[in-house]
Parts: structure tokens; C-alpha cells; sequence
């Protein structure tokens, strides 16, 4: 797709009227959110079949005989069909649902790695990577004295894919990486990174926080393991999210916790396990949540993931061109392929300053480390501040964006 | 001045901005500017406060038995904030500083920045200046002197 000639059939004005939130005012100004990188807010589909599932026909799902529980697990089933179709998995018992992409790593973590990976192996992530796909491989590799490996990142924010050739070895048994950064956007060649992965015998994990919203997700042609989704940063509820497991693995893997629903037979001496996919699926979920995570779905589904996709990278291009030009302004991440994710950093001005500054101003963005450590420290950098788009947004919310920051940079420049 | 005329004349700086946001952050970054410099000898890792967002290191020192206390920050909202809480805390009296009510910040609608702990450590500049007057940390009376 060439994104420079497509055009988005989408309009985003009508798209926010979908969004009730997002019609009210922040300190006297009409609210500008550009923090869908760490949430998305809601539509009516999604908020309406929370309110339904509680109004009409709550229960717990699976176990019951009556009418209510027959609905409620019917609701919930269905949304295991539309997360399959969603990122076309060959079958729904490769679709676990969780509380999102964190709960998703660690349970592969625990499961798969502390099963699988042994003394003297290898794991590699990537200096781009967010806590929650570094800490739970930590914890892998001091359990089983493996050795964890971070691929280096060129200077634009874009993973050195020699550097990752360099690191795979014959020890190498799992790379973890993210699709897209949650800090500068970069979307990474996973895709490449899975090839190469696979054909020197290791087990790749994909974390698509950043990108469930944003990029069409196909885990078959992609040919990953795992792929971790997040609902609550593609327009549905949190706490709900999906690990995607290839069924030979998932089949290999034991239980991540123990309770009810995983359990096939239970007696004092021993257990005997579900089959996939709530083997892995222990206790009562989040229902309703995942009842309206599939109206989440459908959203992106109608409104077109392409058509999302050119309208974010229109808003990303005119953003970075009027923020890039800003005096003192910085950008941080210049990947030629980015999700909607403007990075950047004032001369002489912490990254939070600016960010309460244009709370002030009734726009939201984030400010900080991004959960990034890490990266932060390989650019030399305390935080960012971060801006980043969702379907909703509107170039005349970019101007405010920009109109705010000209006022109050010379107010904070010492 | 007691500690609750000063926060009455913090009341009243800030009621005169009529509690348009923009104006009392602006207010907030110039009380930030005009917060005396931290010796270096106090700017210490040992008095850091640790916030998610921004550092601000406090240090407390007691003479005569009135409390004086240096701060500083990596953020200017932060120094504007602790800048308020000197203002008020400065040279009183230990008892009076722990049994004081804060009742500026809810008048003056700065209950945004004590939300969340998380979010600029003003809580815990609070904390930190009534911890140390509870358990203050050693300085060397010559420091002090030097100082004050």
C-alpha cells in the first residue's frame, strides 16, 4: 500500500459522535485526547453492550443450565470467534482470553519459559520493548540462568536487523518484540524478524499493544507463535486482552494458574487439565468485558483497518511536520514506518511541564518514560513528550496541539 | 506570620486568578523561578523523593526549634509547588507544622496536582516535610550556620 497517494474515505467527524466522552470540555476547552497510546477511549457499541450484558442477561458463563448462563457464555463465545477472524488464527482454541498484553507475556513466560527454556539458552527482545515484555523475560532467565539479548536500535528508532542477525544463535529459543513502540511508534519488520526467528529454531512472541488498533494483524501469514492484543487500546474495555498461541504450543504448555473452569477432573491426588482453550483460562473472566470487547472489534472491522490506518498516518505526517518545525522541538523516533505516535522533547524543558501545561489547556497527552526505561536510557533521554492518534482525532485537534505548545514553551523556557 | 495567614495570603494570590487554569500553572512556573537555590550540600540522592514523573529533593534543617527547609526540582511546576509549601512551612514551629491543616491547596483548586501520588510527589513533599520534622535528618550545626 502506498500511503502516500491512498487516501482515508474515513471522516472523523462523523466517527466522534460515536464517542460521547470526547464531547466535553477540560478545564474551559473542549477536551483534545492524544493519549490513545496507553487507551483508547470508548464508542457507544462497546459502552452500550456493557450496559446490556448487566441489564439483561449477566451470569456466569460456561457451568449453568439456565436461559441467562446459556446467553451470557453464547455472548462470550462469540467474541472468541471475532478475535480469531480479527487476526485470522487457524482456530478458536488458539484464543485465550486475558487481561491484556502484560497478563499475555507473563503467562507465556511462565508457562512456555519456565517449561521450556533451560539453563545456557538464549531470549531476545529488543531495545524498543515496554516493561511488560522485559521484566517477565528477566524473571525467565534468572530462573533458568539463561542469558537475555536486546537487539540494538539505529539512531531513527528502527531495529538493526544485522544486529538481530548477529545475536541468533543455536541457544536462542524465544524473541519477544513489540509490533509497534509504544514510545516512538517505529512499526518493526516483524515479519522479517519472525522468518528469521523461526529458521534458526526459536519460538517468537509478538506484543501488539500498539497495534491492534492501528495495523491489520494476520498471525498466519505472519507465522508468529504468540501474538498479545489489548482491548482496551482498540476502543474496547480493560482489563480484557488475547493471547493468540500456535496449538501445538499452547497443547505443550502447562496451566498458567489453577481453579475452576481449567480443570477437566479434580480429586485430592490429582488434576486432570481442560482442553484449549480453558486450560488456560482459570476462574470467572472479566464476562462482560469481553462480551463488549467484540463490538470493539467490529468498529475497527467497519470502519476499515486501511481506512484507519491512512487517516492516523495523515494526522502522524501533518503532526510531525507542524510539532518537527516548532522551535527548541525535537522529534524522537523517526522511523520511516510509524504507527500514530509523535514523540519528542523541548530544549530546557521537563517533558512533565509540558504535559501539565496543555492539561491546562483542556489536551491530553502523556509525558514521562513511557514505560521505557530502558530505551529512555540507550537515547539519552530523561522521558518524552508523547502524542499519539487514534481514528477519532482531527487535524484541527493537531493545531491545538501545536497552538499550545507555541504559547507555552516561551512561558516554561528558562 | 502563623502558618494559617500565610495560607491565607496563598488563598487570596491565587483567588485572584479566578481559577482559570492556565493562569494559576503560570502562577505556579513563576513561584517555581523564584525559589531560592538548594545548597548543593543538601542536593543529595539521600534527599530525593522519588515521583514518577519528576525529582525533588528536600531537605530539612532546625534551628532555635523553627523548622527551614531547601527543595529543588527537575521540573518547574514541582519547584512552584514545593515553593508554596516553604512559603508556608519556613521558620515555624515543629508541632505547629505537624498539626496544621493544608487547607490552601483545596481552596485554591490545587487538589489536581495531590490526586494521584504518582503524578508530581506533592503528597509526598508533604509527607517528607512532616516526616522530617518528626525524625530530622542530621546536618552539622556549622552546615546550618553556614546556611541561615
Amino acid at each position: 500500500m502506498n500511503v502516500i497517494d491512498a487516501v482515508s474515505t474515513l471522516n472523523a467527524e462523523l466517527v466522534r459522535t460515536e464517542f460521547p466522552l470526547l464531547d466535553q470540555k477540560i478545564n474551559g476547552r473542549p477536551l483534545v485526547y492524544l493519549d490513545n497510546a496507553a487507551t483508547t477511549q470508548k464508542p457507544r457499541p462497546v459502552i452500550n453492550a456493557l450496559a446490556d450484558y448487566y441489564l439483561t442477561y449477566n451470569a456466569n458463563i460456561h457451568r449453568g443450565v439456565h436461559t441467562l448462563a446459556e446467553k451470557a457464555t453464547a455472548a462470550f463465545e462469540e467474541t472468541r470467534e471475532t478475535a480469531r477472524a480479527f487476526i485470522n488464527a487457524a482456530s478458536v482454541e488458539e484464543i485465550i482470553f486475558v487481561r491484556g498484553v502484560t497478563e499475555a507475556i507473563n503467562l507465556v513466560a511462565s508457562s512456555y519459559g519456565l517449561t521450556f527454556i533451560e539453563e545456557g539458552d538464549e531470549i531476545i527482545i529488543s531495545a524498543l520493548e515496554h516493561h511488560s515484555n522485559i521484566v517477565p523475560w528477566q524473571w525467565v532467565c534468572k530462573k533458568r540462568k539463561a542469558k537475555l539479548k536486546i537487539i540494538p536500535i539505529h539512531e531513527s528508532g528502527e531495529i538493526d536487523i544485522e544486529g538481530f542477525c548477529s545475536l541468533l544463535t543455536s541457544r536462542t529459543k524465544l524473541v519477544a518484540i513489540g509490533h509497534a513502540s509504544n514510545s516512538l511508534g517505529t512499526i518493526n519488520p516483524v515479519k522479517e524478524i519472525i522468518r528469521l526467528a523461526r529458521a534458526s529454531g526459536a519460538v517468537v512472541l509478538i506484543d501488539g499493544a500498539q497495534s491492534g488498533a492501528h495495523v491489520d494483524i494476520d498471525v498466519k501469514d505472519l507465522d508468529c507463535d504468540f501474538y498479545c492484543l489489548s482491548a482496551h487500546k482498540m476502543y474496547g474495555p480493560t482489563g480484557v486482552g488475547i493471547l493468540y498461541g500456535r496449538r501445538k504450543l499452547l497443547d505443550q504448555m502447562p496451566p498458567y494458574q489453577g481453579g475452576g473452569e481449567m480443570i477437566m477432573e479434580v480429586t485430592y491426588e490429582h488434576t486432570t487439565y481442560n482442553d484449549l482453550p480453558y486450560k488456560f483460562e482459570a476462574g470467572t473472566p472479566g464476562i462482560a468485558d469481553v462480551v463488549a470487547f467484540r463490538f470493539a472489534m467490529e468498529f475497527i472491522l467497519q470502519l476499515g483497518r486501511e481506512n484507519i490506518f491512512l487517516h492516523e498516518q495523515d494526522l502522524l505526517r501533518y503532526a510531525t511536520a507542524k510539532v518537527g518545525e516548532l522551535p527548541f522541538v525535537t522529534l524522537i523516533g523517526t522511523a520511516s514506518e510509524k504507527v500514530g505516535v509523535l514523540s519528542f522533547i523541548v530544549d530546557d524543558i521537563h517533558p512533565f511541564d509540558i504535559g501539565q501545561m496543555l492539561d491546562a489547556r483542556g489536551i491530553a497527552v502523556r509525558t514521562g518514560h513511557h514505560c521505557t526505561q530502558p530505551l529512555m536510557k540507550t537515547l539519552g533521554i530523561n522521558g518524552t513528550v508523547r502524542a499519539s492518534f487514534a481514528v477519532y482525532n482531527t487535524k484541527s485537534e493537531v493545531d491545538e496541539l501545536v497552538d499550545g505548545l507555541r504559547r507555552i514553551i516561551p512561558i516554561l523556557r528558562p | 506570620m502563623t502558618i494559617d495567614q500565610i495560607q491565607d495570603e496563598i488563598v487570596d494570590e491565587f483567588a485572584a486568578l479566578n481559577g482559570d487554569v492556565e493562569q494559576i500553572m503560570c502562577h505556579i512556573v513563576g513561584l517555581g523561578r523564584s525559589l531560592p537555590a538548594m545548597p548543593a550540600i543538601y542536593k543529595v540522592d539521600h534527599n530525593l523523593i522519588r515521583g514518577c514523573h519528576s525529582k525533588v529533593w528536600l531537605a530539612a534543617a532546625e534551628r532555635t526549634n523553627l523548622m527551614h527547609f531547601f527543595a529543588d526540582s527537575d521540573t518547574i511546576i514541582s519547584k512552584g509547588l514545593v515553593c508554596l509549601l516553604l512559603r508556608v512551612f519556613n521558620g515555624q514551629d515543629r508541632n505547629d507544622i505537624l498539626n496544621t491543616d493544608l487547607y490552601f491547596i483545596k481552596r485554591n483548586h490545587l487538589g489536581r496536582f495531590v490526586g494521584t501520588k504518582r503524578s508530581n510527589g506533592f503528597y509526598a513533599m508533604i509527607d517528607q516535610i512532616k516526616y522530617s520534622v518528626i525524625d530530622r535528618p542530621g546536618a552539622s550545626p556549622e552546615v546550618i550556620t553556614s546556611i541561615l
